[in-house]
């Protein structure tokens, strides 16, 4: 694995081909032709275990061209792997013929302008360079910290490099690395979790999330199960991270909002004063490239600022439909989704997160929730589970662990004002649904969290 | 760009990653040349939203040493690659060693030469672009037409995919596979609530075929009424809450039958490879054979050779036949969904159901058309014979724990049955039950006239996640007593 440079410059240069190619095209007579081009190679390595063996070992090394073409605003996308200078000159053709073909596409907000991004390149060297035998002996150092458990869970390393060029002249290219360790430990009767992320492998700690692991899995192997109920609730980053996720997709989404599918009224509150979130690329732990997929900066964007709903995350479609500026939020491919924001953070508060369960008279310390579905994106109301670690809180001490529990509830309405009971210090980057490296989140202290059931039945 | 069809060349390639990854120590080794061509159109409102066209090509190479699968890939197909890519796996799969376990085999399966082209009339790619665009633009157009629709949304997707596996014990396939898919969906939107109707079922529909498959669904004849439903949906009574009988629409059954019995049957989860991504899954080897999974009326196959059906191909990417297997049989736990590998260690036959989402993924099983044979009712006989229960349709969220014991799902309309008939539409259904108690209480199941090969393109499982394309055929059914009207 490599990160010379010359490979990213080797990306400028395919991706100002393309340009070049675009430009010569003939369209037609006094069509006007533009172009957004992205060319990417991703380098991924994971190593998967389960039952306390390295079952599945596989790595990537994935070339890869983006283009989109607007001819007299008529539009079509195409992405190739296949970047030969034939190939390439095909994908030009093909695609401005396609679009040629097309109506005029409303909400094309042209070939993306120059504008200049920070040089922050999140690219770790060693990180790039890991290879299978320094995955192993990370996943080893898991598996160890208990023996007598059985152990499953992956560890990858992710390097990719970017450039992106457009017709209307912006040029911006980066790269940046990803190292998640994500696994658990289990009994015959439960399981426990640890999560870790960062830009640098030498960052994670695999001995210590295997013990945080086999703790959890062994702390709930005896336990009761629960009526179901509301119950005040102490949800660890994980559990967090899932209603975050949820929140960007479906609210802060700014073309759910220009459908009026979002639950957000900008300058409203629906939030408790002690919740704020943000898109912070500028972040030092931030993770991925300091520009999106249309080329544009990524800004620092904050969406609900002490409980109240300021900003939505914007691409250039969506904004221009809106009149507003993007924020950085275009997804390859995402004309049809919308905007979202990679850098999501929840600042960490003052609590000491292990005292969030202290002021807890009786309720439930939820690790991590599964497969968690929203029901209607507008009033955000989702079911799921609980899963790898539920413990029952009484008299602001952990007393026992509890069997896993349905839940159906609105996640607005868990956050809303007088909701928010206590934000922990331990703010990192979480698991969640949608990938590693893009929800960084602390723990939470809820006043209620309706479970309709357990997974038991 | 690479033609289809420029066959020997591109087993050319599988060959010398195989041979490389021997070389460098595997005790076996297979590749696979993928080139796959992707087109997706949607529009939204009357408008074209986007056309987008994928190609992705590359070879992936899978080896085996000892207790671990090593898998490599590469999105260069040169000779050069090929060999590197077999090496790399091999010495990814050697890395494996520093945490072993106990070794893998393989079972048998015959050694095969041949090629197998999906059944079609008309390949989608020769369709004139004006022609798909005019579709997904005057239905959405019409929907939106419809007062109080704010949202109408249409797409179509199109998969034409050319494999040339390659084995060390002496392999040699090539799969020409066309799938072809539509859906469209309106969405009404209230102060507080969206309310979405979508047809032919939800994130559309696909089978293996040509566009053939998107004229027979005719996405324009149905704009009408899907926007209009959207609309009354609004104004409807919430459902009913309790314990009911529930009558299920077919795409609504098959997607139970997705989460709590194919993911439930797969191997791979069964002993624990999946663990800490999808999960397990309830049901132990030990019960094969014995388990009751539900009533009697309920029989399940795993049959990847049924005509049109999305899991439908010639051979899985372990080079194994595509085959029919009995899953449950009048309601016993009989069969799984496996490997080669799995299938050996589990000491069963090797079922064929190892596939993997493009050149860079590593194959894992995954369903082929997990499906419920037919009953001998109907549809309207089982309504009028229904006292009070609810009917509901189209899936609108799925949740299910991580054994795929416990689930949820919430689906886009209902109507209340009152003494055999439908006493109103009510919105927000939803239904939560157990698996196997949820099962045992199916007691009607409409027949093969109301049976459909729903294909479902949108399956995740595996790290790096990995989209799977599964078939699901379904008829109505009623079960009996079910928790309905579950809310937050």
């Amino acid at each position: 694995m490599t990160s010379d440079p010359k490979g990213l410059r080797t990306l400028e240069a395919r991706a100002d081909r393309v340009v070049d190619l675009v430009a010569g095209a003939d369209a037609g007579a006094d069509a006007t032709i533009e172009a957004n081009v992205t060319a990417s190679r991703i380098r991924h390595g994971l190593t998967r275990f389960a039952n306390s063996f390295i079952h599945q070992h596989v790595g990537e090394d994935t070339t890869r061209v983006a283009l989109t073409v607007a001819v007299d605003g008529r539009t079509a996308s195409a992405t190739t792997t296949a970047v030969g200078d034939d190939d390439l000159a095909e994908l030009v053709t093909t695609t401005i013929a396609s679009a040629a073909r097309q109506p005029v596409d409303p909400y094309w907000p042209g070939a993306t302008p120059p504008a200049s991004v920070t040089d922050r390149h999140h690219l770790d060297e060693a990180t790039a360079a890991a290879d299978p035998d320094v995955r192993a002996t990370m996943v080893r150092e898991f598996v160890a910290a208990d023996p007598d458990l059985r152990a499953a869970g992956y560890l990858d390393t992710e390097a990719g490099w970017v450039a992106f060029a457009s017709t209307a002249g912006q040029r911006v290219s980066g790269a940046s690395t990803r190292a998640t360790l994500d696994g658990i430990h289990q009994t015959d009767r439960s399981a426990g979790s640890a999560h870790q992320t960062s830009a640098r492998l030498a960052d994670l700690d695999a001995a210590a999330a295997g013990a945080l692991a086999a703790d959890r899995a062994r702390r709930s192997a005896s336990f009761t199960d629960l009526d179901p109920g509301v119950y005040e609730v102490v949800l660890g980053p994980e559990a967090v991270s899932t209603i975050i996720g949820f929140l960007a997709v479906y609210g802060f989404n700014a073309k759910a909002h220009l459908e009026g599918a979002s639950f957000v009224q900008l300058g409203e509150a629906p939030f408790d004063p002690a919740l704020t979130l943000l898109d912070d690329p500028e972040h030092p732990a931030a993770i991925g490239l300091p520009f999106d997929a249309e080329g544009t900066p990524r800004q620092r964007a904050t969406f609900v600022d002490a409980g109240r709903t300021v900003a939505l995350a914007h691409d250039r479609r969506t904004a221009r439909r809106a009149g507003a500026t993007s924020t950085g939020g275009a997804l390859p491919g995402g004309a049809g989704f919308g905007a979202f924001p990679v850098n999501l953070r929840l600042p960490g508060g003052q609590t000491p997160a292990d005292d969030l369960v202290r002021e807890v008279e009786r309720g439930l310390l939820v690790t991590e929730f599964n497969y968690v579905r929203v029901l209607d994106p507008k009033s955000q109301v989702a079911t799921g589970l609980t899963r790898n670690g539920t413990f029952l809180i009484e008299d602001g001490e952990v007393v026992g662990a509890v069997g896993n529990l349905r839940f159906t509830q609105g996640f607005v309405a868990a956050l809303a004002p007088g909701a928010i009971l206590g934000v922990g210090d331990d703010e990192r980057y979480a698991s969640m649904e949608f990938g590693a490296g893009i929800v960084s989140c602390p723990s939470l202290r809820l006043a209620g969290w309706n479970f309709t059931g357990g997974a038991r039945g | 760009m690479h033609d289809r069809g420029a066959g020997d060349e591109m087993f050319d390639y599988a060959r010398t990653a195989v041979e490389a990854a021997l070389a460098a120590g595997a005790s076996y080794a297979d590749a696979r040349v993928v080139i796959r061509r992707n087109e997706r159109l949607s529009a939204q409102n009357g408008e074209l939203e986007a056309v987008d066209n994928g190609l992705e090509a590359g070879v992936g190479v899978r080896s085996l040493v000892g207790s671990s699968w090593g898998f490599a890939a590469s999105s260069d197909l040169t000779d050069t690659a090929a060999r590197r890519a077999g090496a790399e796996a091999t010495a990814t799969a050697k890395a494996s060693a520093l945490v072993p376990g106990t070794g893998l085999a393989l079972a048998d399966v015959p050694v095969v030469e041949d090629r197998y082209v999906t059944p079609h009339e008309e390949d989608p790619f020769d369709v004139a672009l004006d022609e798909k665009v005019g579709v997904i633009v005057t239905a959405t157009r019409t929907m939106h037409a419809v007062e109080g629709v704010a949202v109408a949304s249409a797409h179509l997707a199109f998969w034409v995919t050319d494999k040339w596996f390659v084995s060390s014990q002496g392999h040699r396939i090539h799969q020409h596979l066309v799938e072809s898919g539509c859906g469209m969906d309106a969405t009404a939107i209230g102060e507080r609530e969206t309310q979405r109707r979508s047809y032919p079922q939800s994130f559309g529909h696909v089978e293996t075929g040509g566009y053939e498959v998107v004229r027979r669904f005719d996405l324009p004849g149905h704009a009408q009424e899907v926007a209009e439903e959207a609309v009354q949906l609004l104004s409807a009574a919430d459902c009913p809450a309790g314990e009911l009988d529930l009558i299920l629409e077919s795409s609504q059954l098959a997607l139970q039958i997705h989460e709590s019995v194919g993911h439930a049957i797969e191997l791979d989860r069964i002993l624990g490879w999946e663990a800490a991504m999808a999960g397990t899954s309830f049901l132990d080897l030990d019960q094969l054979g014995t388990l009751r999974y539900g009533s009697e009326l309920m029989n399940i196959t795993a049959d990847a050779t049924i005509p049109g059906a999305l899991a439908t191909f010639g051979y899985d990417d372990e080079g194994t036949p595509a085959q029919r297997v009995p899953i449950v049989e009048e309601g016993i736990w009989v069969g799984v969904l496996s490997g080669r590998d799995s299938a050996h260690l589990a000491g069963l036959p090797p079922g064929g159901m190892v596939r993997a989402d493009g050149f860079n993924r590593m194959p894992m099983v995954r369903m082929t058309n997990v499906g419920l044979l037919p009953g001998d009712s109907s549809l309207e006989q089982i309504v009028g014979d229904t006292k009070h229960g609810v009917l509901m349709a189209t899936n609108r969220s799925w949740s299910i724990d991580d054994k795929r014991l416990n689930f949820q799902f919430g689906c886009e309309i209902g109507w209340e049955i009152v003494d055999g008939k439908r006493h109103r539409m009510v919105k927000n259904p939803t239904y939560t039950g157990i698996t196997p108690r949820f099962w045992a209480s199916l007691d009607r199941l409409a027949g093969a006239d109301e049976w459909v090969p729903w294909g479902l393109p949108n399956c995740g499982k595996g790290q790096p996640m990995q989209i799977g394309h599964t078939g699901h055929p379904a008829s109505p059914g009623r079960f009996r007593n079910v928790r309905v009207g579950v809310r937050g």
